[in-house]
């Protein structure tokens, strides 16, 4: 085969088609590197923290001993009630804005606002969820005041990812549905949903994982620093992780090294633990992928 | 001719004999035509082939009789579509409609689902529940189109993962299974081997008796195998419409439909 000898331009294509290559490879390493450092640190200095005691008793001595029961439930609590606010309204809205709604200037606009409302600062999430549903609904500083808060803060991230998920749904199968004589509910119930459900809840969960991590909101909302007791109903104020994480660090001296970094692993472990889930389940859904 | 079928008004022109009576129908996509002013009329239990080159308006035709339009983004549609002598805008319940008119699409959809619900879909919509029922029509479903035999110990395999040519042959199952009066096929013969396009055109001679059938073909052949009359198309416009065996005899018209007809054209 002479006719494909190598030339020189050839030798030239080879060589940077090598160099790209090792570029692209060092970035990546560039952005696992921090990853990799920071959860090295908090293996470190916090795993020797880490108990079986730590993880079930409460903050002792104005928080500079003992554990974080009370903020690991209070994360619970908070990340629960905001997801079952922000799910199915976010699932709905995404329903009707991939299924139902005509393609005008109001479905634009309104797709612009949910763009938009994800770029939003949490400090004035914050203050919104504050003025709405603290005063506005006398909630109080309370749960309910807090994850609703972050639902707000999420919902748009749901709607998204939701709407993702439906549009990578090929419209052939709707529309073959649909030559059936099936209505438009029809078609979502029987080929829509269970098609796109592994997406929506994978988006969702990656969601809530990042929702416990959020501090500001619920500082203002229904979050408190120290409350020795767990919350017994969601009008309750609670002890969160993230919070707490500010507090020791931030507002508290004396407070050993090791529990400090012990609080940032466990919130750092709890947020990864969510994350293993939602992949492994994206997995385990692929290897049942259906078209 | 089907008992009970004729209740609409008889006149003397014979209106009762038609299934679909086309006029002036013109469509277009956003302003842009792809058909122009049709006129034509499609007999009770007849199959009416149409043929003509890839754009000239079949499959537009076929949409709008189902009223698939409306699936369609800046798809209008004009003029009159009489289905049972009744225009089709008229009817208030589109998805009465649509279970009357079972459509066959070129590319295969096998929906994500087992071979099984892919042919239960329509009854189950329609509110069949009962198992020994759903049993019976995909069952029946499966065997009319020549399916049953390759798939019978596997209904719970996936529909979408079964081969093109069987899943051509499950949408026309899943179509059967509306138990339609109308069945419209867009060049079905497209992804399926010739093997099968033979054992489904059987099928379609056989199921003549029973349901009025639309045949959109690529193939000129197959209008002639199956077709008892046959319409031109071309670039949007209805050419001529006669009696298949006379139009391949040279009887037309119009010079174009034999070019076509006998594969000299363009
Ligand atoms: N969804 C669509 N949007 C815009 N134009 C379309 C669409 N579908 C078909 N057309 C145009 O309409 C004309 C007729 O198309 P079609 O009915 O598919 O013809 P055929 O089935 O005979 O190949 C073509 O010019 C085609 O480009
Ligand atoms: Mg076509």
């Amino acid at each position: 085969m002479t006719m494909f000898h190598a030339t020189a331009l050839n030798h030239r294509n080879r060589r940077v088609e090598w160099l790209v290559r090792v570029l692209f490879l060092l970035m990546t390493l560039l952005l696992v590197v921090p990853v990799v450092l920071i959860l090295a640190v908090l293996v470190i200095r916090g795993g020797p923290a880490l108990s079986f005691e730590f993880l079930f008793s409460e903050p002792l001595n104005n928080m500079t001993a003992g554990g974080i029961f009370p903020a690991l439930v209070g994360t619970i609590w908070l990340v629960g009630v905001a997801l079952l606010a922000s799910v199915p309204i976010g699932v709905a809205a995404a329903l009707y804005l991939s299924e139902y709604a005509p393609d005008n200037m109001l479905t634009r606009a309104i797709n612009l606002a949910i763009i938009n409302l994800a770029g939003v600062p949490s400090v004035v999430h914050a203050l919104f969820g504050l003025g709405a549903f603290v005063l506005f609904f006398q909630f109080g500083t309370s749960i309910l005041a807090a994850s609703l808060t972050l639902a707000i803060m999420t919902l748009p991230v749901v709607i998204v990812a939701t709407r993702e998920s439906l549009q990578a749904v090929p419209q052939a199968f709707r529309e073959a549905c649909w030559s059936q004589g099936a209505t438009r509910w029809q078609t979502i119930r029987r080929v829509v949903l269970p098609n796109a459900v592994s997406g929506i809840l994978t988006g969702i969960i990656l969601e809530v994982s990042r929702t416990a991590g959020e501090t500001v909101p619920i500082m203002f909302t229904g979050a408190a620093t120290f409350i020795p007791f767990l919350p017994q109903s969601v009008m309750d104020q609670t002890m969160a992780m993230s919070l707490h994480l500010f507090t020791v660090s931030t507002q508290v001296t004396n407070v050993p090294e090791s529990l400090q970094y012990g609080v940032a692993l466990v919130l750092i472990l709890l947020v990864l633990a969510m994350n293993a889930i939602s992949i492994s389940f994206r997995v385990y859904l692929r290897g049942k992928k259906k078209w | 001719m089907v008992a009970g079928q004729g209740q609409r008004a008889t006149s003397v022109d014979g209106t009762e004999a038609l299934k679909l009576s086309i006029r002036n129908l013109t469509i277009g996509y956003g302003g842009v035509p792809a058909l122009r002013d049709v006129t034509l009329d499609v007999r009770r239990h007849e199959i009416f082939g149409i043929v003509g080159p890839a754009g000239s308006g079949k499959t537009s035709f076929l949409k709008a009789i189902g009223r698939m339009d409306e699936f369609t983004r800046a798809m209008s549609v004009e003029g009159q579509i009489l289905f049972d002598g009744k225009d089709v805008r008229e009817w208030r319940n589109v998805y009465a409609l649509r279970r009357r008119i079972g459509v066959v699409f070129p590319l295969p959809v096998g929906l994500p689902m087992t071979v099984y619900d892919n042919v239960a879909l329509s009854p189950r919509l329609s509110g069949i529940k009962k198992k020994a029922q759903l049993d019976e029509i995909v069952e029946r479903c499966l065997r009319r189109a020549a399916l049953w035999d390759e798939v019978k110990g596997r209904l719970d395999a996936l529909g979408s993962l079964l081969s093109g040519g069987q899943q051509q042959r499950l949408t026309i199952a899943r179509a059967l299974s509306q138990d339609p009066e109308l069945l419209l096929l867009d060049e079905f013969s497209i992804a399926v081997d010739p093997v099968t396009t033979m054992r489904i055109e059987d099928v379609l001679k056989e199921l003549k008796s029973e349901v009025t059938i639309v045949l959109v073909t690529n193939l000129v052949q197959q209008a002639r195998r199956l077709a008892d009359r046959t319409a031109f198309f071309l670039t949007g416009e209805c050419v001529e419409v006669g009696q298949t065996e006379a139009l391949f005899e040279g009887h037309v018209r119009d010079e174009r439909t034999s070019a076509y007809l006998e594969g000299r054209f363009g």
